[in-house]
């Protein structure tokens, strides 16, 4: 699902966030992203979600090749990966079911299909009864789950989440890795990029670690 | 239990990227759901806007108060113009008869011209008819009566027939009538007319040049207030980026807002420019009752205001048009 070859990513002015770097995800797996703040974690998202292109190597999502996806073709590309962000990135003038709708209606799905979908997604993540609700009356716990909700409410193959734990106590963490897994267990590919090594180290998934740009370990419990 | 919510959820085996799913909807559907969209966008956007009441008054007064003018001017050119319809009747032509014509000879001329193709009308004034009127008109009627003879001439006064207020024509028929032995002397104040025709063309111009530089001011405003938009909604601009909108997504509702500047700009012209002319006209009547001349000041008609209404769209809907492009580009996440 996710292919790295040789990739390298280097930023105006000289800083080299990630150099050479080489591994592969295969569809349905789930997968942690471990480093030190700084180390590419965020850098080797974006290149996923085509914010950023390599500066040399390749990037393949699907079997396609990044570097042929024009910029008039991401907004469809980006719409097979569900992204969740630390800090959410809700519309906070809009309701909890707007937000969770959104994707489905910039895909232009009937309206009978986006009240289902939402339902379902908020349903999942256990937030059914707060459609009405607006983000900012939720708290850290329940916003992250709108974010989620929102980035599997089209059901995309590929789930890709940005230190999702960030601001949550133990037990909220523990309970947002739960819904990941569940999507990994349906056959979602699922790439968390986090720093909490204690939660991480209590799931028994495949790690990858980045420490100055570089993969320096690739380690499997399952293996 | 959380189990059990996957198998609900199962049915469909395996997750599909969305646009291979909503290809199955069908054509039709896709289209409907489409326009609805639009609609829904449409009248999301005028709620958007009746929330912030006198931000939208202000932005529509100033395009109103932009469209009024060339509009108004426009109003008044054309009633000028239907006033110096009005004015074609004094652009008539008097013939002096050689002294001596005898009335019969200058009865014959008469029926000549009014056989004439380029005259409307003919009217004959004899002497002693001339005479009379001038001692009516004058005041010098008693001095008159101390003339041993009548010293005016007969006078044949011609209506040209008007060709599309086309002063030349009038000239040419001058010059023909004055070439008739009859004629002692033709006489036209064509000089009079071609200077008014000359100074409505410029206004006419002018009309053009202002109308251009107000909708360049229109658009320039709509831009501004388009931009101003753009970056107050910059983090929802970026979320829908990342979530796959496509930029048609992105611009839309500001299309749609820019429609509705555009469209209560117009309403404000169209209200404008009526309450102008419904104050002026008062004083109009009392001016052309001074003249003897019943005239009324012609509104806008519903050529014009479907005109208006609609150039204020159009600026509305191409300043935002400039104002997304322009500023879409920069905002990029990541």
């Amino acid at each position: 699902m996710i292919r790295f070859t040789a990739t390298s990513k280097r930023y105006p002015g000289g800083y080299e966030a990630l150099s050479n770097v080489n591994f592969y995800i295969p569809a349905g797996q789930m997968a942690f992203l471990t480093g030190h703040s700084g180390a590419g974690k965020s850098t080797l998202l974006k290149l996923i979600a085509l914010l950023e292109r390599p500066s040399r190597g390749q990037v393949f999502i699907n079997n396609q090749n990044l570097a042929r996806i024009s910029r008039r073709r991401i907004p469809y590309f980006r719409r097979n990966i569900g992204i969740i962000f630390q800090d959410h990135q809700l519309l906070f003038d809009r309701t909890v079911f707007d937000n969770v709708a959104l994707p489905l209606i910039i895909a232009g799905q009937p309206r009978g299909e986006v009240d289902r979908r939402v339902r379902a997604a908020l349903d999942k993540v256990g937030l059914l009864g707060k459609e009405k609700a607006y983000p900012i009356t939720l708290s850290g716990g329940e916003q992250q789950r709108v974010g989620i909700a929102r980035a599997v409410v089209n059901k995309p193959p590929l789930l890709l989440a940005d230190e999702p734990t960030g601001n949550l106590d133990p037990t909220l963490s523990t309970e947002i890795m739960r819904i990941f897994e569940d999507f990994s267990q349906v056959g979602v590919t699922v790439l968390v990029a986090s720093h909490d090594l204690a939660l991480i180290s209590s799931l028994p998934y495949r790690r990858l670690t980045l420490e100055q740009g570089r993969l320096s370990t690739d380690s499997d419990p399952a293996e | 239990m959380r189990r059990t919510r996957h198998a609900q959820h199962k049915p469909r085996s395996r997750p599909r990227p969305a646009r291979s799913e909503s290809r199955r909807v069908g054509l039709a559907g896709r289209l409907k759901t489409h326009l609805l969209r639009h609609a829904q966008v449409f009248f999301y956007t005028l709620g958007q806007l009746s929330r912030r009441p006198t931000s939208l008054l202000m932005t529509a007064a100033v395009i109103g108060i932009a469209l009024a003018l060339p509009t108004g001017l426009h109003v008044v050119l054309k009633n000028a113009q239907q006033l110096s319809g009005g004015w074609d009747e004094a652009s008539q032509i008097s013939l002096f008869l050689q002294r001596g014509t005898a009335d019969s000879q200058a009865r014959r001329l008469v029926s000549q011209l009014e056989e004439h193709p380029r005259i409307r009308r003919v009217h004959y004034l004899s002497p002693e008819e001339a005479l009379a009127e001038f001692q009516r008109l004058s005041g010098f009627g008693d001095a008159l009566d101390t003339l041993e003879e009548n010293p005016l001439p007969a006078v044949v006064v011609v209506q040209p027939r008007l060709q599309r207020n086309d002063p030349a024509t009038t000239e040419a028929l001058l010059d023909e009538l004055r070439e008739d032995p009859r004629v002692d002397l033709a006489r036209l104040d064509v000089q009079w007319v071609k200077r008014l025709y000359a100074i409505m063309d410029i206004l006419r111009q002018g009309v053009y040049v202002l109308a251009s530089l107000l909708a360049l001011a229109v658009l320039l405003v709509v831009g501004n207030t388009i931009r101003l938009a753009i970056q107050n909604r910059r983090d929802e601009i970026v979320i829908i980026k990342l979530i796959g909108g496509t930029d048609a997504f992105i611009r839309r509702p500001f299309l749609y807002t820019g429609f509705w500047y555009g469209l209560f700009g117009g309403i404000i012209a169209w209200l404008l420019v009526s309450i102008s002319l419904w104050i002026l006209n008062g004083p109009v009547q009392k001016l052309a009752a001074l003249y003897q001349n019943s005239f009324t000041l012609t509104g806008l008609n519903t050529q014009t205001t479907v005109g208006l209404l609609i150039s204020g769209i159009l600026l509305g809907l191409v300043g935002s048009w400039i104002a997304v492009g322009r500023h879409l580009r920069d905002i990029e996440p990541g």
